[in-house]
């Protein structure tokens, strides 16, 4: 279904479309009238998109047909072979990993998944994860460390899943020891938010040397509906809630956050994905070149320095 | 005995909320107790052995050993990164906080000696904001490891807290990898860190620094998880289970090593320091 805000975009495109038919079928020339309005379109979808709200962007975030962590490494990488289990209790299908090869160098991944498809989704409980999920994260972490294969991980979860078998399992405890594990890493580590990152449950596998940002993702304390259910008591507040997180790329790129912000094609990653994936690939590529050279000690160092650096607070 | 300096000082200085009322019921078994004796009973309820919520200097006298502590905390004040407005802006309300607590944030602590163990005793405030964790909690927590990690001392925490701190989005949510990456450095000194969870310890403190303690000992009766019980509530569209998430339920869950009543905190606590802090300790 398209967001409210796309309707413009979609009715001009479908405008288009008729005519390019009608020119077809009529043999007809109207390349004039067609290249006028395609030169609105490119225009209008700038206009909009430069005016996006906090909230249209979580809008955004959430869009199906936004690439998740399997497109991804569908997209980016040569080869991949997917590693499940948590080896303990069970495979948590929110979360998916493997081994795979990125321009010809070996790399271990780890990602939520969410689904296409109610289906799926609900298969995959909407990329919540419970314990065994970040259990499973911890076991690539160590193959990572074992291999010396760098570590890539990709956040898209409205949050750990909020229920009673995750509390039971200790999802608290596991969630820390995630992040933990991951600030551990010897190997090079980058983190990119693709969609929704949601709270702890998105830290736990956010711990990175770099961490990028796709351009309409958000990263927050808290989603906006349980912010505004909590200080407005309504959720219908979100949007004002979205707006005073500071929730968006560019707020967290200026909050020291995140190091770089991936961009978009026009239309968002959900309109063109391919485009999306290439911008994505080219940055991690980049940040992986960054850490190339540097020991465990100093990737240590690297990632301690950057997470004890943030905060914003007065001395004295 | 530090305990009776602490409760000198809390009758002397008397505030409005404190002398009225000589009498507290308890809200668990309606028993009205004396407050007096509830003090002295370190606001246990002596009839059903309920924790009452206690001021962060209690649980330092409790703790530390007499005349031993030395406070590090409050140098630092928070700010408001996110112009963050919600029924009120935050300054005004942290502000009102500072103005309650007579402390810049949420968090009180520094050097100790705990049954001899040289420490770094952190204690969390409920009082102020819920005891939410945004950059300043986050930075005591990462200075307090520092310090315990230089020193050669033990890290012992009282945590209660809500979570991470909404007005500060993302910032309070760093702060999670900060105060766990910070633990590092106690550990790489092989120095032991203890935590001690009270009623309420969720959101992002649970899920970072306070589960990952050497030991973790839980206050009887306390509210310990990830998600709070009306989030959960909400997702799964039932009621939930007589105890569940209370420090019981996860000792059984084999999430915490021990649940201590609080009068025999200090004596467990110190149990425990003695023989995981590998130093030489003085006799206490």
């Amino acid at each position: 279904m398209p967001l409210e805000f796309e309707r413009p975009i979609l009715e001009l495109e479908e405008k288009i479309r008729a005519l390019e038919t009608t020119a077809r079928e009529q043999n007809l020339d109207l390349s004039e009238e067609i290249g006028l309005l395609k030169e609105k379109l490119a225009r209008l979808e700038r206009e909009i998109f430069a005016g996006l709200t906090p909230w249209q962007r979580v809008q955004l975030a959430r869009a199906s047909g936004r690439p998740t962590t399997l497109d991804v490494a569908q997209g980016i990488f040569e080869e991949y072979v997917e590693l499940k289990g948590d080896r303990a209790f069970a495979d948590d299908p929110a979360v998916v990993g493997g081994v795979a090869r990125l321009e010809g160098r070996r790399v271990v991944f780890v990602g939520h998944q969410k689904g296409k498809t109610t289906k799926e989704n609900i298969a995959r409980n909407f990329g919540m994860p419970h314990p065994e999920g970040y259990r499973k994260a911890m076991r690539l972490m160590e193959l990572a460390d074992r291999e010396g294969l760098p570590f890539l991980a990709f956040i898209d979860t409205p949050g750990a899943y909020p229920g009673i078998s995750a509390e039971e399992r200790g999802q608290a405890w596991i969630i820390a020891r995630s992040i933990q594990r991951m600030s551990r890493l010897r190997v090079p580590a980058v983190a990119v938010i693709l969609g929704e990152g949601g709270s702890g449950g998105a830290l736990a596998i956010g711990v990175g040397n770099r961490v990028l940002i796709m351009e309409n993702a958000w990263y927050s304390v808290i989603s906006p509906e349980s912010c505004a259910a909590i200080l407005w008591h309504d959720a219908k507040e979100a949007e004002r809630a979205a707006a005073a997180l500071k929730l968006t790329a560019r707020d967290l790129l200026s909050l020291g956050v995140v190091d770089r912000i991936v961009p978009e094609p026009g239309g968002g990653a959900h309109r063109n994905p391919e485009a999306a994936l290439a911008e994505l690939k080219r940055a991690l590529l980049e940040s992986l070149e960054e850490l190339d050279g540097l020991d465990p000690e100093a990737l240590w160092q690297d990632r301690y320095r950057k997470f004890r650096g943030i905060g914003a607070f007065e001395e004295g | 005995m530090a305990l009776d300096r602490l409760f000198r000082r809390r009758r002397t200085r008397g505030g409005g909320r404190e002398v009225p009322e000589l009498w507290v019921r308890c809200p668990r078994c309606d028993a009205q107790v004396y407050k007096r004796d509830l003090e002295q009973n370190l606001w246990v309820c002596p009839e059903c052995g309920y924790h009452h919520r206690v001021p962060v200097e209690t649980y330092v006298a409790v703790l530390a050993d007499p005349d031993s502590f030395e406070p590090t905390t409050g140098k630092v004040r928070p700010t408001d990164p996110l112009g963050f407005v919600d029924t009120e802006p935050y300054p005004e309300r942290l502000a009102r906080y500072q103005q309650k607590t007579g402390r810049p944030d949420a968090i009180y602590g520094g050097r100790a000696t705990i049954g001899g163990v040289p420490s770094v005793l952190l204690v969390m405030d409920y009082a102020f904001a819920g005891g939410s964790m945004g950059s300043v909690v986050g930075e005591e927590i990462a200075r307090g490891a520092e310090l315990a990690a230089a020193e050669n001392r033990a890290l012992v925490i009282v945590t209660a807290s809500g979570g991470a701190r909404m007005q500060e989005g993302a910032l309070s949510l760093m702060q999670m990898a900060k105060t766990t990456m910070a633990l590092d450095l106690v550990f790489a000194k092989r120095l032991p860190y203890l935590a001690v969870l009270t009623d309420p310890t969720t959101g992002g403190v649970t899920a970072s620094f306070a589960t990952l303690a050497d030991v973790i000992l839980a206050e009887p009766g306390a509210l310990i998880g990830f998600a709070g019980p009306r989030v959960i509530k909400q997702t799964i569209r039932q009621d939930l289970p007589e105890g569940f998430q209370r420090s019981e339920f996860l000792k059984k869950q084999g999430l915490v090593d021990e649940v201590v009543d609080r009068r025999r905190l200090r004596e467990t606590v110190v149990r425990f320091l003695r023989l995981l802090y590998p130093g030489e300790v003085d006799a206490a």
